[in-house]
């Protein structure tokens, strides 16, 4: 017998928009960038060399805008600063600062030292506006010797490495912010850092697929096959590690059936039928899954593999998107009386409303945009004067 | 005659049954510290007590949290031993006298006594100024029916009687009754371990308030809070949520909600005597506390609470 539905008064208010969706979303995609030049430049992953740069440039990019979202959210951003200056010890989001600060330092410091032959070189020989850009890039720095290009070389490493625990934590901290709320039993969850940070490297290498073709088309100049037919392999292990945690991690709240298991279940077949069912299970991750096993055969043309990948790709971001609204907006769905359901308002316009959600997920595409105008991604051979 | 008669029958004169005017905390002592008044008006903003001299103090307190709270800047990546509990208490600590200290306040609300008249209800949003739409403290109507069905309503603020409610019809219902809710005051509370600017803090008598001059509006502690206890102001921007009207407690007043209750169904008073009713009926007779199962400790209890109450 179902009791008539019940909510608390404060819980007809959702306190998390779109905004909160985006944010995650955006620092997965840094996360899985990142891991993906990483794969290069640590495990020396020769197969990654065409895309390291543009992953990299991309992580560089999104992180870049990562923090809009949450300034967007903020009901007093211009206090926002108090979470640098005055930071609570007990709190998960306080660290938010500091994480982000690091591997924004972090980031930058990779690009530039990745991206330092080049940038000397052009200081030294554009001339006019662009010279001036080079060499204000180039900090004062007018020669790349053998010695110093192999010190450079070593600290990239050092940084990749560095930057793959810092990603992790980067994104990792964001499902512990979801799965640190003991007040909701659909966040609160040992296994949500490590399910947010698996699907946070699955949208990584799906979004520097499509970006890789999408460019690659642009530039009309085909995509390296044994490069793509790589990432789509990674893409498609790492597709199945993520699902399978969600799904286990759904499985277990299932099969335990605690005392909130009625209005989760409720929330997953009725609330989140379309978001969860169909489109994170089904669209998301079952066609993927059986898609890019069949775009990596052998005997596929590069033609088919790249449309195949690519669809795939693109279904797999949307996976992940729903996979964040699922969670975030899920969350928020069902009344702490447990007893009842509101609706999510989706606003079209306003500060939290889709159409400055669309802005800041193109936002860093415009950054990519300009990146490659200033730092050749395409150009791999380092120009080093020897000495 | 029961009270959960009283609510089968619909009745609504409840005028002289119990009161609540000797309740809760009557003694001499009852805690108007110093650091309580200035307290009191940070959480109000420039009302209620601002006078000179707190003015004053208010600003040194400002300044002795500002100081305390950077200075965990450089433990947030230092072991987090020395991670304060709240920054009221950090930057009191040092002030507070011994007296004061003691002072430690709890709450009791008797489910057996309310008649859902939505007097508490009003009284609160009048005090407080709480924006319509949202709510410090409600009152919820339980009906158990005979094919087993449990309905939840929630109590209109101007009162059961006469409302929209549906009316309880005694051939269909076994039980039925009201269950006031409000701010948990938890000893372990979620919404301040989790704000990240120390806006959520605790008073030194064991109240959790909001910074309303260092709040983010991040509401982290509306989605950390288990009771749904805290909302986003939309008048001012920063996290809000009952406070058993501490401003008024720290002057030896009774909370707005109490004083309104014509049935004494709200009991509120000191732990730290036990001499006060709130003791005394937590020490003789039993009581249960919401989602206990999380830990939270709350300050609030309840006597004669089902386990559908959460
Ligand atoms: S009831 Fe909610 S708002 Fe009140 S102290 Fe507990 S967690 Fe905080
Ligand atoms: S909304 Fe305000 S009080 Fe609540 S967690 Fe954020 S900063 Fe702290």
């Amino acid at each position: 017998m179902s009791d008539p539905s019940f909510v608390f008064p404060n819980d007809l208010h959702v306190p998390w928009s779109i905004m909160i969706v985006l944010y995650p979303y955006i620092t997965g995609l840094v996360a899985g960038a990142f891991v993906v030049s990483a794969l290069y430049h640590v495990f020396h992953q020769e197969v990654l060399k065409p895309v390291a740069r543009l992953a990299l440039v991309t992580a560089l990019c999104f992180c870049t805008f990562a923090t809009l979202p949450l300034l967007l959210h903020l009901h007093h951003p211009e206090r926002a600063f108090n979470i640098m200056i005055t930071p609570s010890t007990t709190s998960a989001m306080s660290g938010f600062g500091i994480i982000y600060s690091f591997y924004m330092l972090l980031l930058i410091v990779e690009v530039w030292l990745v991206f330092r032959p080049e940038i000397v070189e052009r200081a030294n020989s554009k001339t006019g506006l662009q010279g001036r850009i080079y060499r204000l890039l180039a900090l004062g720095n007018r020669e790349v010797t053998a010695t110093s290009h192999a010190a450079d070389e070593w600290l990239i490493r050092v940084l990749a490495i560095v930057g793959i625990p810092a990603a992790c934590v980067l994104h990792g901290y964001v499902g512990f912010l979801f799965g640190g709320v003991k007040a909701n039993p659909w966040w609160s969850t040992a296994l949500m850092p490590i399910i947010f940070l698996a699907s946070a490297i699955v949208s990584g290498i799906a979004a520097l697929i499509v970006l890789y073709l999408f460019i690659s088309w642009r530039r009309r100049t085909p995509p390296d096959i044994t490069c793509l037919r790589a990432m789509s392999h990674y893409l498609w292990i790492s597709l199945v590690i993520a699902v399978s945690l969600e799904m286990l991690e759904m499985l277990h709240m299932a099969y335990e059936s605690g005392a909130e298991w009625h209005v989760l279940s409720t929330l997953i077949t009725e609330h989140l039928a379309v978001s969860y069912g169909l489109i994170q299970v089904l669209i998301g991750s079952l066609i993927p899954f059986l898609l890019l096993p069949m775009a990596i055969r052998p005997s596929r043309s590069p033609r088919g593999m790249m449309w195949m990948s690519g669809f795939a790709s693109m279904l797999v971001l949307v996976q992940v998107f729903a996979m964040r609204w699922n969670v975030v907006v899920g969350g928020q769905l069902f009344s702490k009386s447990f007893r009842g359901f509101v609706e999510f308002p989706l606003h079209i316009g306003g500060r939290e409303g889709l159409i400055a959600a669309a802005v800041i997920m193109i936002l860093p595409l415009l950054g990519l945009w300009v990146a490659s105008k200033v730092l050749p991604l395409w150009e791999t051979d380092s120009i080093v004067s020897s000495t | 005659m029961t009270f959960e008669l009283n609510i089968l029958s619909n009745h609504t004169n409840c005028g002289d049954s119990g009161g609540c005017g000797d309740s809760g905390c009557g003694g001499s002592s009852c805690g108007s510290s110093l650091e309580g008044e200035l307290l009191s008006s940070l959480v109000e903003g420039e009302g209620g007590c601002g006078e000179g001299p707190d003015v004053s103090s208010r600003r040194q307190f400002l300044k002795k949290a500002s100081t305390i709270a950077f200075g965990t800047f450089t433990l947030t990546v230092l072991p987090m031993s020395v991670a304060p509990q709240s920054a009221g208490e950090n930057a009191l600590g040092g002030s507070l006298s011994d007296a004061s200290k003691e002072v430690l306040y709890g709450f009791l609300v008797d489910t057996n006594k309310c008649v859902g008249t939505g007097k508490c209800l009003s009284a609160c949003r009048v005090e407080n100024d709480v924006p319509e739409g949202y709510a410090r403290t409600w009152v919820e109507r339980f009906v158990h029916y005979k094919d087993g069905t449990l309905q939840v309503d929630l109590v209109p603020e101007t009162g059961y009687a006469g409302s929209d409610l549906p009316a309880i019809d005694p051939e269909l219902v076994d039980r039925a009754y009201f269950a006031p809710k409000l701010c948990n005051q938890c000893a372990d509370a979620p919404c301040n371990q989790v704000c990240p600017v120390h806006a959520a803090f605790t008073s030194p008598e064991g109240i959790e308030l909001v910074d309303s001059e260092r709040c983010i509006g991040c509401a982290y502690c509306v989605q950390a809070c288990p009771y749904g206890v805290r909302f986003i102001n939309p008048e001012t921007s920063n996290a809000d949520k009952c406070t058993w009207c501490y401003h008024r407690i720290t002057k030896n007043e009774q909370p707005a909600c109490v004083e309104a209750c014509p049935v004494g169904a709200r009991v509120f008073g000191r732990l730290d005597d036990p001499e006060s009713e709130v003791s005394k009926r937590l020490a003789t007779i039993p009581t249960s506390v919401l989602k206990e199962h999380l830990g939270t400790h709350p300050k609030l209890h309840y006597v004669g609470k089902s386990g559908e109450v959460i």
